[in-house]
């Protein structure tokens, strides 16, 4: 099979996996009676064309760049880390305990404790897949699978009894002690110039976009990163250049889970200010798209969180405004993830026969 | 606990492990043939939705269970095309799979009753009815048998004895049929087969058919017998207890049977806590019991009961040349 020119590869592929899902989505609209076009204006309108719809669309980014960052970096390995969600959860977790039971005097420092009990917990919760895979060689895809449900059960059990508050009835923290708030974008000087009123975006995405450099950093300009990338390429030929699989495996789902489990100080800490049941509401599965639409680069993924972002602030859009439901963004996340996941042999094999039909009029010319 | 109680929690149990033992059962020919199937659960909760709205609109539970067994159709042809034809990430069609059946079943159970994605409630021939099995009146005097036949065994629907008669006819094509064999030799080693003459595709692409089948039974069994209607996610996870009732069983179909009795009887007590309170003389959180299948298979994951090796050649799309 001839191969794509680099640039194809990078941008072309993507984008016709994009069209391909958005057609089929605008489609899925036309078929329950509404009209795509004034969906897409919605969409647009409610989450990038005013400053209060930014502020959403950066929050719900702002999450997915962490998970995303933590499937790429687990895709690197070759392993697929299905279970961000239950890490995110756990997460979530990690951050409540520090932000209740410890002491902090600032939110600079809160937000440094929490963070490294959000990356913990996480981190934790893949610690067991990992060992699983890489010593008793089960599936790490279903053994997060189960995780994800176990994290699920644990947390309801922490919050229904343990963690909720004497005397309340819903399932959830107390409140998180005001000196652990983080800024929202209306409360950082320079930023609150443009967004006047309160947004949920929060001190949490610039964080979101160092690990982005730092995940670069760590795969392409580190040892271990280039260890990673040549588990994922070939055990055997890494097991052969002296590279061990079981530090490879732990580390690196340890370093995924980290980062999902990271989420959690954008939605626990930044948002909620306590923690609610269910509070990865699904960001650790769009992790698996938007991983999959950036290609398994922090540059790429950091765009697909900007999209996906935009999805959910623009669905929730819809949901308010127009009939089309909000589990239209379900749909599209389902599309884009077949499309460019499965479907990739597909677009590119479709492409490669466009551009050998170029080449070979090329050649007919000269 | 006295007996009765015990035949209440026997008879949610084999109403609980149907729908797990149908998916179980579709993931099996699936994941002997080579295709690890992770999209069970959105197979099953589009059939769930295409039965209830199909029955409420037709008022008959078959064509209902037509209509779903259809839906789950199209997405396991969706997941053959992917994974066979265009030889994509199995376990990334069936993640895409589970969410485009998430949305999916919403927007058009919303478009079709406007009652925020469910379907209106069944009654009458829209849903499988409980049958009494013959002599289960005149024998309920019989001490310890004739409840057990009265109140577990008899009055349950259609589908689930057939799900039970699937797992004998299971058995029998996988051990004693030439397909069977095909079957599991496709799913160890494809190369072999196609050696012998007999299409790799064709053979993954009939078992992920065959999923689809069973997943729309399970799906329309949910709708239309366990429940009255389609509801959002209904299925509420069952796909992935299957898939691990599926590895607790090592992908074998009578134990298949035995492991959703189990995780059925877990989530029959998951709805009556008093019961294990009543036992164990601890109050122990129903979030614990929900748990239990899926630590289980864990440890039957990581080899500490018994190893678990699935498939060899499960989740390598076969190329024939090289």
């Amino acid at each position: 099979m001839d191969r794509l020119p680099r640039w194809a590869d990078v941008a072309l592929v993507p984008f016709v996996s994009l069209t391909l899902a958005a057609l089929i989505s605008a489609l899925v609209i036309i078929a329950i009676g509404q009209d795509p076009w004034e969906a897409i204006k919605v969409m647009v309108q409610g989450s990038v064309m005013n400053a209060y719809g930014w502020g959403y669309t950066l929050y719900y980014a702002t999450s997915f760049m962490f998970t995303g960052l933590a499937v790429t970096v687990a895709f690197h390995a070759g392993l697929f880390n299905i279970g961000g969600e239950g890490q995110a959860q756990l997460g979530g977790l990690g951050v409540a305990l520090v932000c209740l039971f410890l002491p902090w005097p600032h939110w600079t420092l809160a937000l440094l404790g929490a963070s490294l009990g959000a990356a913990l917990f996480g981190a934790a919760w893949a610690a067991i897949p990992a060992y699983l895979q890489a010593k008793r060689g089960s599936h790490i895809v279903i053994t997060t699978i189960m995780f994800n449900y176990i994290a699920a059960s644990l947390m309801i059990f922490m919050l229904v009894d343990v963690l909720r508050p004497p005397g309340k009835m819903d399932p959830a923290t107390a409140n998180f002690p005001p000196e652990t708030h983080l800024p929202s974008f209306n409360e950082i000087p320079g930023l609150n110039l443009v967004f006047t009123s309160g947004v949920p975006a929060n001190v949490t995405f610039f964080i979101a976009l160092a690990m982005a450099v730092v995940v670069w950093l760590l795969l392409w300009r580190t040892r271990l990163g280039y260890q990673i990338r040549a588990f994922g390429k070939s055990e055997p030929a890494a097991r052969y250049a002296g590279i061990n699989p079981t530090r490879i495996i732990m580390i690196t789902m340890l370093i995924s889970g980290g980062l999902a489990g990271l989420m959690a100080i954008n939605n626990v800490m930044g948002e909620a200010e306590r923690l609610l049941g269910n509070s990865a509401s699904g960001a650790g599965f769009i992790g698996i798209a938007v991983a999959l639409m950036g290609r398994n680069h922090p540059v790429g993924v950091v765009l697909a969180a900007l999209l996906f972002g935009f999805l959910f602030q623009g669905g929730a859009e819809l949901g308010l405004w127009t009939k089309i439901p909000i589990e239209l963004r379900t749909v599209v996340q389902g599309l884009v993830i077949l499309f460019t996941g499965a479907l990739d042999m597909m677009v590119r094999m479709l492409l490669t026969r466009i551009f050998a039909l170029f080449r070979t009029r090329k050649l007919e010319a000269a | 606990m006295d007996y009765a109680t015990l035949l209440q929690l026997l008879d949610s149990t084999l109403r609980l492990a149907t729908p797990l033992l149908l998916a179980c059962l579709a993931g099996l020919y699936s994941e002997r043939s080579g295709v690890f199937d992770i999209g069970l659960e959105g197979k099953m909760l589009v059939a769930a939705m295409c039965a209830g709205a199909v029955a409420f609109y037709t008022g008959s539970a078959w064509v209902g269970a037509l209509a779903g067994i259809a839906g789950s159709l199209v997405f396991a042809l969706i997941h053959g095309v992917t994974s066979i034809t265009f030889r994509g990430n199995q376990l990334i069609a069936g993640v895409a799979l589970n969410f485009l059946a998430s949305g999916m079943t919403v927007l058009v159970a919303q478009y079709l009753f406007g009652q925020g994605g469910r379907t209106p409630p069944l009654e009458g021939a829209a849903r499988f009815n409980p049958i009494d099995l013959p002599l289960s009146e005149t024998l309920k005097g019989v001490p310890v048998i004739g409840p057990f036949y009265h109140e577990v065994i008899s009055g349950h629907s259609i589908l689930v004895y057939a799900a039970f008669a699937i797992v004998a006819l299971t058995w029998w094509v996988l051990y004693r049929t030439r397909y069977g064999l095909r079957l599991r030799a496709v799913g160890e080693n494809p190369a072999a087969v196609d050696t012998a003459g007999v299409s790799v595709p064709a053979l993954r692409f009939s078992a992920v058919m065959v999923t689809g089948v069973l997943c729309g039974l399970a799906g329309a069994y949910m709708a239309t017998a366990l429940q009255a209607g389609f509801g959002k996610e209904m299925t509420a996870g069952r796909g992935y207890i299957a898939l691990a009732a599926l590895i607790f069983a090592k992908w074998r179909p009578i134990q298949a049977m035995w492991a959703c009795l189990l995780f059925g009887f877990f989530q029959a007590l998951a709805t009556r806590p008093d019961i294990v309170e009543g036992i164990v003389q601890v109050k122990i959180p129903v979030s614990f019991i929900e748990a239990l299948p899926y630590v289980l298979t864990v440890f039957v994951l990581a080899g500490f009961v018994g190893k678990a090796i699935p498939p060899r050649a499960g989740g390598e799309p076969y190329v024939k040349e090289r």
